[in-house]
């Protein structure tokens, strides 16, 4: 029978189907951080039991950690109490950890793919929810909450239901100026924040296969914010060739098995899906989101909707939002002033994104009354960044290179945008307060916030790449 | 916590806004506990006051509109969305709340409520509008949530919905299971799985 990729990965994995209930899945590969395993591991030891499969853990800290002088201990109290009860926690239960100082540290959506723990056909969580990056491999790859964290410690296993399934199909070549992030903005701004809620996505195209692994990442971290269980991408000789070689990858004969295997992981021709979606790439512009949930997205030569263009039922939170923002109904969102530039989190600071920005910015220096963070996303890639020279690119341009954590696309640790400003972000999420209380976010392409760097407000790339340099 | 639910008889507090993402619900500064307790405090922190500072409540907002009480919390549809965190799940239940009434859940939001004791009721747009409507018109209006019999009430009017909820899940809140218990039970199946798998 012709199955879905995602069919073919479930299937493998699941146990065994409770009678008109759940699925048991086996996860093959647990992620942990500090901020959601705490109370999963305090339940475990309350309950008197072991972690079942610790090799099949890794843990990293990137949520609660200072993103410069990493070296000295967390000024934040608890912050710092956090990061040490986990490597106590890993300590006790036989967990590897990339803590602090670790030369592979950083955000766990990073780290993952990178070391190679990440492969094709794997179940994937993380008491996370932008674990749906790993799905980028072709995995089944989602976040969990704390109780569910502490049951795959326990038994390497979770209560699941089947999601339905939905294809999205993006064809054609991208415009100028144009990146994965613009490809997933659009596709939320189309589909709302709730529009594919219940569903696991694959994204297919020739947009997408032409796509390297890094921008895929980025296309399949944001499935959650359009309320996706997962999103996911079949693997193909571009996966192949980012695996091959990483430190935890398989290697020699184990390779030629896996890697036979893998080429088996695409959705059959005549596969069904409850739901498919066809796009055009033509009609992507760079994206900016003006209002406070990510499908508040509009193409950046557009215009903030007006009150007219509201349906009835949403116009309070659409209201509430824009009050939040600062921002009128029916205006343009292009020359909007910014004061902070965020280039990092999971969805957007990988050694790629820090070459697009540097492509960009080389040569240009950021306008006066901006100030511009770029935070990698672990420790090798900053490394990488420093080995290619990227770092001597941002500093000549006034940026400042930080150190790997997630920054600020939380509002947790010790960088927060301040209340009132304006923050064009890479990140992924625009929520009330989710850069720091009553701080306003633009999310954008690395591309479009370095334009807002150069520029100082809300710019279009487009203008300021046209004979110098082609950013694909 | 209290573990099982059936019937629940409450006066409930309204938010009618969509969308509400976990980070309303709890923000991110707020996650720094170590254990599961005292999230309640902060719920809805950045809508309930205004300078991060509690002796100056938001008076708009119905947490501090003495007219609204109860157990059911009622709100806008995609209730949830966002960011995993549990600690969403432990806020609302800390607070005292047992139900969630929206016309759509995030998933995980979904999940982390149900592994918590805390039941998601998903109503159609049209009777969460009846609700608002009913709370609007007569703040002591209640409802009445019966698990078993997979309804939901207005006293008022009498009007009444069935809701979904899958028979498992179900089970396990009516007798105060966890899914844990059933996954430990089922562990030589799971090392018998794991040879075969790979």
């Amino acid at each position: 029978m012709a199955k879905t990729l995602f069919e073919k990965i479930w299937d493998k994995h699941v146990i065994k189907t409770i009678e008109d209930g759940p699925s048991v899945l086996y996860i093959d590969k647990h992620f942990i951080h500090e901020v959601t395993s705490p109370q999963a591991f305090k339940g475990l030891e309350q309950r008197g039991l072991k972690v079942f499969r610790p090799k099949q853990v890794v843990a990293t800290a990137d949520h609660n950690v200072p993103t410069i002088n990493q070296h000295l201990p967390i000024k934040e109290e608890l912050s710092r109490k956090q990061v040490q009860t986990l490597k106590e926690n890993c300590e006790k239960f036989g967990i590897e950890l990339y803590g602090l100082g670790h030369p592979y540290q950083g955000i766990v959506h990073v780290i993952g793919p990178e070391l190679g723990v990440t492969q094709p056909g794997m179940t994937i969580v993380c008491g996370d929810s932008h674990t749906s990056t790993h799905g980028a491999f072709g995995t089944i790859a989602f976040g969990i909450g704390t109780s569910e964290v502490e049951m795959v410690l326990a038994t390497q296993c979770l209560l699941q239901s089947k999601p339905k399934l939905m294809r999205i199909n993006v064809e054609g070549k991208l415009n100028k100026g144009v990146v994965s992030k613009d490809i997933i903005l659009y596709i939320i701004s189309l589909i709302s924040a709730s529009g594919a809620t219940g569903y696991a996505v694959e994204y297919a195209g020739s947009a997408i296969r032409n796509l390297s692994m890094e921008a895929r990442m980025t296309i399949c971290n944001m499935s959650i914010e359009m309320g996706a269980r997962c999103g996911m991408i079949a693997p193909d000789e571009i996966t192949f060739n980012y695996v091959k070689g990483r430190q935890f990858a398989p290697a020699g004969k184990a390779w030629d098995e896996a890697w036979a295997y893998w080429k088996t992981l695409y959705s059959d021709a005549d596969a069904k899906f409850d739901k498919e979606i066809n796009i055009n790439a033509r009609d992507i512009e760079p994206m900016i989101t003006y209002g406070t949930n990510p499908g508040m997205g509009i193409g950046v030569s557009g215009h903030v909707p007006a009150l007219t263009e509201i349906d009835e039922k949403e116009k309070p939170s659409f209201e509430k939002s824009l009050l939040y923002m600062g921002l009128e109904p029916g205006t343009n969102i292009k020359g909007k002033k910014v004061d902070y530039v965020f280039i990092g989190s999971c969805t957007n600071s990988r050694i790629e994104d820090l070459r697009m920005v540097a492509a960009f910015v080389k040569g240009k220096h950021k306008a006066d009354d901006v100030e511009v963070w770029i935070v990698p996303g672990s420790k090798q890639v900053e490394k990488q960044a420093k080995e290619e020279g990227i770092d001597k690119v941002f500093e000549e341009a006034g940026f400042i290179l930080r150190q790997p954590g997630c920054s600020a696309c939380l509002g947790m640790n010790e960088d927060k945008i301040p209340a009132g400003k304006y923050c064009i972000s890479t990140s992924n999420r625009n929520f009330e307060g989710r850069q720091g209380p009553n701080a306003r976010t633009f999310l954008a392409s690395p591309l479009t916030a370095a334009a807002a760097a150069i520029t100082g407000e809300v710019a279009d790339v487009r203008e300021l790449i046209s004979t110098a340099l082609e950013v694909e | 916590m209290s573990k099982q639910i059936n019937i629940v008889n409450s006066t409930v507090v309204p938010i009618k806004m969509e969308n509400i993402d976990t980070d309303q619900i709890i923000p991110a500064r707020f996650l720094k506990a170590t254990s599961r307790d005292g999230f309640g405090k902060n719920l809805f922190r950045d809508w309930r006051y205004e300078n991060d500072d509690e002796q100056q409540p938001k008076k708009s907002f119905p947490l501090n509109n003495s007219n609204y009480t109860g157990s059911i919390l009622v709100a806008g549809k995609n209730f949830g969305c966002g960011s995993s965190r549990e600690h969403a799940a432990w806020a609302i239940k800390d607070y005292g709340f047992d139900v969630v009434v929206s016309s759509f859940f995030a998933d995980i939001f979904k999940n982390n409520a149900l592994n918590n004791f805390l039941l998601p009721v998903t109503v159609s747009d049209s009777f969460l509008q009846n609700i608002f409507d009913a709370v609007e018109k007569d703040p002591t209006a209640s409802l009445e949530v019966n698990l078993k019999e997979q309804t939901i009430r207005i006293s008022s009017s009498n009007l009444t919905e069935k809701f979904d909820i899958n028979h498992y899940k179900k089970t396990c809140l009516l007798n105060g299971y966890d899914d844990i218990d059933y996954l430990l039970s089922i562990k030589k199946e799971v090392e018998e799985f794991e040879k075969h798998l790979a």
